[in-house]
């Protein structure tokens, strides 16, 4: 078992827009994004319960095997720099998914 | 035609800074364009609801000064895409002044083209009215006449068209207001008759900076070279290097799909693409594919005021108030209001945030407080700054005050680091409207100066 925060090179957060934070997790060997990819732990489930949203609030949830990348773009509950909201650039939001582990 | 086209991409955002050596690097071969974004929705809405830059006018100028006493002479076309930031006619009209004034000082005359991305909000009612405009995700509202009504700025991002038309009209400088991020490194490549798909593949990468290469930085130079089937990236600066993951990575960078990107008219695909490093610190991508949308969608961006806003920033060191901080400030909260039994409750928001336990992820925050201090950003938000600053002067009176159960440091509760404590914000602006419209022709007027 290995978490994700050990596995990814990188793991972030930005906006993709004012209404929506855009999740990457980055690899930077083959073997340990094909190992994250295989396990299947990366689907709208998971991110519904770490982030405490709805299924149609995951707007996308994607593989992209040239980069050795996964991105996964969620809706925010209140758009970039509003009332109420936490974080404009949407640049801290990724903290959840370092826990996540991987068999 | 040219076999092989190149642009220098100086920095990331126009004013965030690049080392000249690298810049001037990047002059030491015959370059086609020095191609700056210097916009971003990033900060939030009130840069375009209220008409002001992210960058400082001071920053704004120095990268200007290089870019312009280096690229004019040598007849080199500059373009400055969503100049100002938000690319309102405000912002583009502080751009150009900075850019005049630069060209006075030097002695260098310049033919500009101005294009703007501006639209009235009777353009937009019509538009609404007739069926065209659609919310950009599922997690936005429909326009609504009042909604548009109420709005500030209302920008478009435009495409490659109008920035090639001021290119075929032989503009020294183009100065475009709000446009699509890749759009005006694309109208080079695409003025050169270069493949479109490999130009907007190019320019996404390049409208970062050096942000694509490692160590990555939006603050460095990065030079782009188009082929006839393919481009190449490299970095100026010999203490970064651009690699095959660095430079596919970067696809991902701040957009919703890592591999299908939607602009004004097209759709990038970059599924199939390839990246390879030919040589040392030269990354070649082929395949990049650019599909025209059956009908053209731009996105309309625009701010409107909702509120006002006054705040103060507080420490807590002791520990009785921090085990019960949540439920102290809600019994402060409801000391506020019936102090004010004259003021109806909606007219009003009080806001605590708890820095420490769980003020960046609020509700999304899993892990259990475990620490000796915090800091406390409390907020009102209201109708008119007078009302935030009376009922944020009486949180904060209260807070500081307040009498809590088992309380034994009875002199105060707030640390303050400073003096006055209460900060009046202004303004709070919304993004009201984040929405496509359909277009049939285009609507960005150039203005030759």
């Amino acid at each position: 078992m290995a978490s994700l925060f050990d596995l990814a090179k990188v793991l972030r957060s930005k906006n993709s827009g004012p209404f929506e934070i855009t999740l990457d997790i980055l690899f930077d060997s083959k073997e340990k994004y094909e190992k994250v990819k295989q396990s299947g732990r990366i689907n709208t489930e998971t991110i519904c319960n770490l982030y405490n949203i709805s299924e149609d609030q995951v707007h996308h949830l994607a593989f992209f095997d040239q980069a050795l990348g996964i991105k996964i773009t969620i809706a925010r509950d209140i758009s970039s720099g509003t009332i109420g909201d936490r974080d404009v650039y949407g640049a801290q939001q990724h903290a959840p998914l370092m826990k996540i582990m991987i068999d | 035609m040219c076999e092989e086209i190149r642009i220098i991409s100086p920095c990331g955002i126009l004013g965030y800074g690049f080392p000249e050596d690298s810049f001037l690097k990047g002059l030491e071969k015959e370059i086609h364009g020095i191609v700056v974004d210097a916009g971003s929705t990033d900060a939030g809405p009130h840069k375009l609801g209220a008409g002001v830059s992210i960058v400082s006018r001071r920053a704004s100028k120095k990268d200007l000064e290089i870019i312009i006493k280096n690229g004019v002479p040598r007849k080199v076309p500059i373009i400055i895409g969503s100049a100002g930031g938000a690319g309102a006619r405000p912002h583009v009209e502080w751009a150009l002044e900075i850019i005049k004034e630069i060209l006075s000082e030097n002695n260098l005359d310049a033919k500009i083209a101005v294009i703007w991305a501006d639209f009235t909000k009777e353009e937009i009612l019509q538009a609404n009215q007739q069926g065209r405009i659609k919310p950009l995700s599922r997690n936005i509202k429909p326009l609504e006449a009042e909604v548009i009504k109420d709005t500030c700025n209302i920008v478009a991002q435009m495409g490659h068209e109008p920035i090639l038309e001021a290119l075929e009209n032989n503009s020294d400088i183009i100065v475009c207001g709000r446009a699509y991020d890749p759009s005006p490194f694309a109208a080079i490549g695409i003025y050169h008759q270069k493949d479109a798909g490999l130009s907007y593949h190019l320019g996404k990468i390049l409208e970062c900076g050096a942000l694509c290469a490692e160590p990555g930085t939006t603050k460095d130079s990065i030079v782009g070279t188009i082929y006839d089937h393919s481009f190449t990236v490299q970095s100026l600066n010999p203490a970064r290097k651009c690699t095959p993951m660095t430079v596919a990575a970067h696809t991902f960078y701040e957009k919703e799909h890592p591999y299908l990107l939607h602009g004004p008219g097209i759709i990038l695909d970059l599924s199939e693409c390839e990246f390879k490093e030919i040589e040392d610190g030269v990354v070649q991508v082929t395949k990049s594919k650019l599909i025209n949308t059956d009908q053209t969608y731009i996105k309309l961006e625009g701010a409107r005021r909702v509120a006002y806003r006054t705040f103060v920033i507080a420490g807590v060191r002791d520990p009785i108030l921090i085990e019960n901080i949540e439920e102290i400030e809600q019994k402060v909260k409801e000391q506020v209001s019936d102090y004010y039994p004259e003021i109806n409750r909606d007219e009003y928001q009080i806001q605590f945030y708890n820095y420490g336990m769980n003020a960046v992820l609020g509700s999304k925050e899993k892990e259990h407080f475990n620490g000796h201090e915090i800091g406390v950003l409390f907020e009102v938000i209201a109708k008119s700054q007078e009302l935030a600053n009376s009922i944020c002067a009486t949180v904060r009176s209260t807070f500081l005050h307040y009498g809590y159960e088992k309380r034994k440091s009875t002199a105060g509760n707030l640390a303050f680091p400073f003096a006055p404590s209460d900060m009046e914000f202004g303004p709070v602006f919304e993004f009201s409207i984040y929405h496509l419209m359909e277009i049939n022709e285009n609507p960005f007027k150039i203005e030759y100066l």
